[in-house]
C-alpha cells in the first residue's frame, strides 16, 4: 500500500483522520487501519484539511463518534459518509 | 533494544544530571532584578525569574517552596545561588536545596540593597562556575535517567502517530528501570476510566480517579462555558481535534502500551516508590506542566507536538518530536525528531521509538536541544490560589 490518505485507529471507529494536505470534495481516499493493518476507501464530499477528520459511514444526529475504539462526543447533526467531522458537527459529552 | 548507558553528571545524592547549570534563583518577583544582574555579570549561570513568592499561603504556598526547592535540587542543576526580599523564606530555600549536598548559598536585599547584594552573590557565583566546569561526566546506566513527557498543541497526529512513539518509549525504558511521569489531569477527561485501569493497583487507580475528579470539579466550579474554547485549544481544534474525549485518549497513547503507574503524585512532589512510571497532578498548560515535572527531579522531556508547540525549560531539555509533515516542513528548527514517516507508512512504530530513544540518550550525553538552542526557558510556576 502506498502513503494513505487517512488513517483510521481502530476496526470500530466511525472516523478517519486525513493525514495529506489538499484533499477535495469528490477525491477518492484510501485509508489505512492501523490495528488490523487493512485498507478503506471512502469519497470526500468536503474538503478535508490535513489532521482533520473524515466520516466513514453515514451519522445520524445523537450518535456516538468513535474513535480510539472509545467514544468521543456526539454527533449534533446528520453527517453523510466522506463528510468533514469537526466542531460544527460534533460536540463534546462533558464540559 | 538493549539498554544504552550515557554520559552523564553524578551528584553527591546519588542522582545523575545531563546538564550542569549553575542557577542564580530569585526567591521571590522583588528579587528578579539582582538575580538577572549576577546572570550577567557572571558567564555560564542561569538565572529563573518568575513571578511570586510573596504573602502566598496554606496548599499554594507548600507547593511554591516545593517547586523552587525542587527546581534547585534537580540533578541537571550543579550549584545554586539563592536571592531572596528577606533571609528567613531564602534560608528556607537554601535549606531545602542543601540537603542534596549541592553548594547552594543565599543572600538577601533587605538592609544591604540590590548594589551589595549582586556583588557579594556574583562572587559566590564565580566560585561556583570554576567549580562546577570542572566536573567531569561518566559513564551511567540509562536505567538512571528520569523521564517526563507532555503533549502540546496536540493535532489528530499527536494522537496517532507521536505520542505512541513517546510511549514506545516508554515501554522500553520501563523495562530498563528508568523513572518516567506523565501528567495533565484535566487533559484525560473522557479517558479518565482507561487511565485508572492502568494503575499498577487499585489502589493506585482510586488515588487517580479522586485526583483527577477534583480537578474536574474545580474547572466545574470555575468554568463560564463549556471550556469549547480553552480545552481543546484554538491550536488543537484548527489540528482538527475536536472533543477533549478525543484529545484524552490520544493524549493517553503516551504512556505505552503495557507499562502501568506505580503512584500519583502531587504537583511537583518527587517520586518515592522507585523506578516505574508516576502519574502527577498538573495543568495541562504546556510550561507549567513541564516546570513541575522538573521541580520533582526529572532531567529530560520528550514532548510530542502536532500544531507546533516551542516550549522548552531552563534545566530541564525538553525533545521536541513531530508526526505532522506541515509543523516538520514550516517549523523545522523546532523539531528534534521528525516521524511524520509513520503516518506515510515509511516507518514502523518500533523504528520511530528506537529514533526517538536514540535521540535522548543523545541529549543525555549533551547534544543541546532545539529549544535549548533557540533560547526556550518558559518556567512558571503553578499557582493554585490568589495570595493574602
Amino acid at each position: 500500500m502506498a502513503a494513505p490518505h487517512f488513517v483510521v485507529h481502530n476496526t470500530d471507529d466511525t472516523t478517519g483522520v486525513v493525514v495529506v494536505e489538499g484533499v477535495e470534495a469528490g477525491d477518492e481516499l484510501t485509508g489505512w487501519v492501523m490495528e488490523t493493518d487493512g485498507t478503506v476507501t471512502v469519497k470526500a464530499r468536503d474538503p478535508i484539511p490535513l489532521g482533520h477528520k473524515v466520516s466513514l459511514g453515514d451519522i445520524k444526529k445523537g450518535d456516538t463518534i468513535i474513535k480510539y475504539g472509545h467514544d468521543i462526543g456526539r454527533a449534533v447533526a446528520d453527517i453523510p459518509r466522506g463528510g468533514h467531522v469537526h466542531v460544527d458537527n460534533v460536540k463534546t459529552k462533558r464540559w | 533494544m538493549a539498554s544504552p548507558n550515557f554520559w552523564g553528571y553524578r551528584r553527591t545524592d546519588g542522582r545523575v544530571g545531563i546538564r550542569n547549570h549553575v542557577v542564580i534563583l530569585p526567591l521571590d518577583d522583588l528579587s528578579n532584578a539582582a538575580c538577572e544582574a549576577v546572570a550577567h555579570n557572571i558567564k555560564g549561570t542561569l538565572a529563573l525569574p518568575h513571578s511570586y513568592g510573596r504573602l502566598q499561603f496554606g496548599e499554594d504556598l507548600e507547593l511554591f517552596f516545593r517547586t523552587l526547592i525542587g527546581t534547585g535540587s534537580n540533578p541537571n542543576v550543579a550549584a545554586v545561588v539563592v536571592i531572596g526580599i528577606e533571609p528567613a523564606w531564602t534560608g528556607r530555600i537554601v535549606d531545602g536545596i542543601a540537603a542534596t549536598g549541592k553548594p547552594v548559598e543565599g543572600f538577601a536585599i533587605e538592609r544591604n540593597g540590590d548594589h551589595a547584594t549582586i556583588a557579594a552573590a556574583s562572587r559566590k557565583a564565580k566560585e561556583y562556575v570554576h567549580w562546577a566546569s570542572e566536573l567531569r561526566r561518566e559513564e551511567c546506566a540509562f536505567g538512571e535517567t528520569w523521564i517526563s513527557v507532555k503533549c502540546g498543541e496536540s493535532d489528530t497526529t499527536s494522537g496517532l502517530a507521536s505520542n505512541p512513539t513517546v510511549g514506545n518509549v516508554i515501554d522500553k525504558v520501563d523495562a530498563m528501570g528508568a523513572t518516567t511521569c506523565f501528567g495533565e489531569t484535566s487533559e484525560i477527561t473522557g479517558a479518565e476510566q482507561v487511565c485508572a485501569a492502568r494503575a499498577a493497583t487499585p489502589e493506585v487507580g482510586e488515588k487517580f480517579l479522586k485526583t483527577w475528579s477534583d480537578y474536574n470539579d474545580f474547572i466545574m466550579a470555575n468554568k463560564t462555558d463549556d471550556l469549547s474554547d480553552s480545552q481543546p485549544t484554538k491550536g488543537n481544534i484548527e489540528g482538527g481535534l475536536t472533543t477533549i474525549e478525543e484529545k484524552a485518549f490520544g493524549n493517553l497513547e503516551k504512556i505505552g502500551k503495557t507499562t502501568k503507574y506505580i503512584d500519583v503524585l502531587k504537583p511537583a512532589e518527587r517520586p518515592a516508590k522507585g523506578p516505574g512510571l508516576y502519574f502527577m497532578d498538573t495543568s495541562s498548560a504546556a510550561a507549567e506542566c513541564v516546570t513541575l515535572q522538573a521541580a520533582a527531579g526529572f532531567t529530560v522531556h520528550l514532548f510530542p507536538t502536532g500544531q507546533g508547540n516551542v516550549i522548552g525549560n531552563p534545566i530541564e531539555p525538553v525533545i521536541k518530536l513531530t508526526a505532522n509533515p506541515r509543523t516538520a516542513r514550516t517549523m523545522g528548527e523546532h523539531v528534534d525528531l521528525d516521524v511524520s514517516g509513520l503516518l506515510r507508512r515509511e516507518m514502523s512504530l518500533d523504528e520511530a521509538g528506537d529514533a526517538l530513544l536514540d535521540m535522548t540518550v543523545r541529549v543525555c550525553n549533551g547534544r543541546l536541544t532545539a529549544a535549548e538552542v533557540l533560547g526556550h526557558r518558559e518556567f512558571v510556576i503553578t499557582k493554585l490560589y490568589r495570595s493574602a
